[in-house]
């Protein structure tokens, strides 16, 4: 394994380690929200199914719940691209 | 270079830095494709509005038809569903934004400008900035410093020992966080979506520079994203117009 690394220059091992910085940093960062989203728009569909008259301020507070954890997985989405190496 | 095919993927510079074409030495009057875009998109916004309100029939129809639905769709979607019957006397300014940034996102999937002005953090910088700034200063206007302060640093309902805990993390909430991911939210939605089109773009055209049939899935998808792009777009101009309305109905009126 090491003369794996030894082979390469050196810039080489920081692009590498940079790039698998990169993916973890947006991967650990959408895990939260894909299910946080999930939560939303399902107890969403739930409270528009018992009581449709309901739907428009439900289906608003929806779209603002989403909005709300999104905006996390967009941190670590611009925190990827912010990452220099 | 990132080669995909013999097919150059450009850095990512190249993708949002348009080079200026006049003024080109100032630093901060350089006009590029992006400035242009903006002043294109404030002529249109400001010209539909204008025209539409010239012929005031009491049954609209064409552009002013189209303009009425417009504030109705703010109004009853955005205002009355945040701010109650009180807020109506923000429609032009919440109009104006989700209509100015509405405008500036849909450029991402215009051809021949195909570069959303929200995917540089200028113009959301921008508009965070001056959301803030009114909510505060509508806050501080309805509520008097004190009582705004404390309505929004620290909620009611808490026990006594945790608000050591729980008012320095709403202070920097409420007057660092909230403007700042208003603005990030719009910038990166529009960043992810100009990139992934180019992506799709760049694939389609080296598969189809190589192998003809390659070219029909990615091409297949990019119409798709397309048209995914553009519900994206609508989508982050009424959320930022009803973050905006959250906010500011929030400073007047503390619900809790």
């Amino acid at each position: 394994m090491h003369h794996l690394l030894a082979t390469q220059d050196a810039g080489e091992l920081l692009k590498g380690l940079t790039a698998v910085g990169r993916g973890v940093v947006y991967g650990g960062a959408a895990i939260g929200p894909g299910i946080g989203i999930g939560l939303v728009v399902g107890n969403a569909i739930t409270a528009m199914a018992r009581q449709p008259e309901s739907a428009g301020m439900v289906r608003t507070t929806m779209f603002l719940g989403i909005a709300f954890t999104e905006a996390l997985a967009l941190f670590g989405f611009v925190l990827a691209f912010i990452i220099s190496g | 270079m990132h080669h995909v095919l013999a097919l150059d993927f450009p850095p990512v510079a190249h993708l949002i830095r348009w080079p200026n074409f006049l003024f080109k030495d100032s630093k901060y009057f350089a006009v590029n494709k992006v400035v242009l875009e903006m002043w294109l998109a404030v002529i249109l916004v400001g010209a539909f509005y204008f025209i539409a309100a010239r012929r005031r029939a009491l049954v609209p129809t064409g552009v002013q038809n189209v303009a009425e639905m417009a504030i109705e769709f703010v109004q009853n979607g955005i205002i009355l569903q945040t701010m109650g019957p009180e807020g109506l006397g923000w429609t032009p300014f919440m109009l104006m934004l989700f209509s100015f940034i509405f405008v500036l996102n849909v450029f991402e999937i215009i051809p021949f400008l195909q570069m959303p002005v929200t995917a540089r953090m200028a113009l959301p910088m921008f508009m965070a900035l001056l959301v803030w700034v009114l909510y505060n200063i509508f806050g501080i206007a309805k509520q008097g410093p004190w009582h705004y302060l404390k309505n929004s640093v620290a909620p009611p309902g808490v026990p006594k020992a945790m608000y050591l805990l729980v008012v320095p993390i709403e202070f920097v909430t409420h007057f660092f966080v909230k403007p700042f991911a208003l603005a990030l939210r719009v910038f990166a939605n529009l960043l992810a979506g100009h990139l992934i089109l180019i992506t799709f773009a760049v694939l389609a055209t080296a598969l189809f520079t190589s192998t003809k049939i390659g070219a029909v899935l990615p091409g297949a998808l990019l119409i798709a994203l397309t048209g995914f792009e553009l519900l994206v777009s609508f989508l982050q101009a009424y959320i930022f117009t009803i973050l905006t309305a959250v906010f500011v109905g929030g400073a007047m009126h503390p619900e809790h």
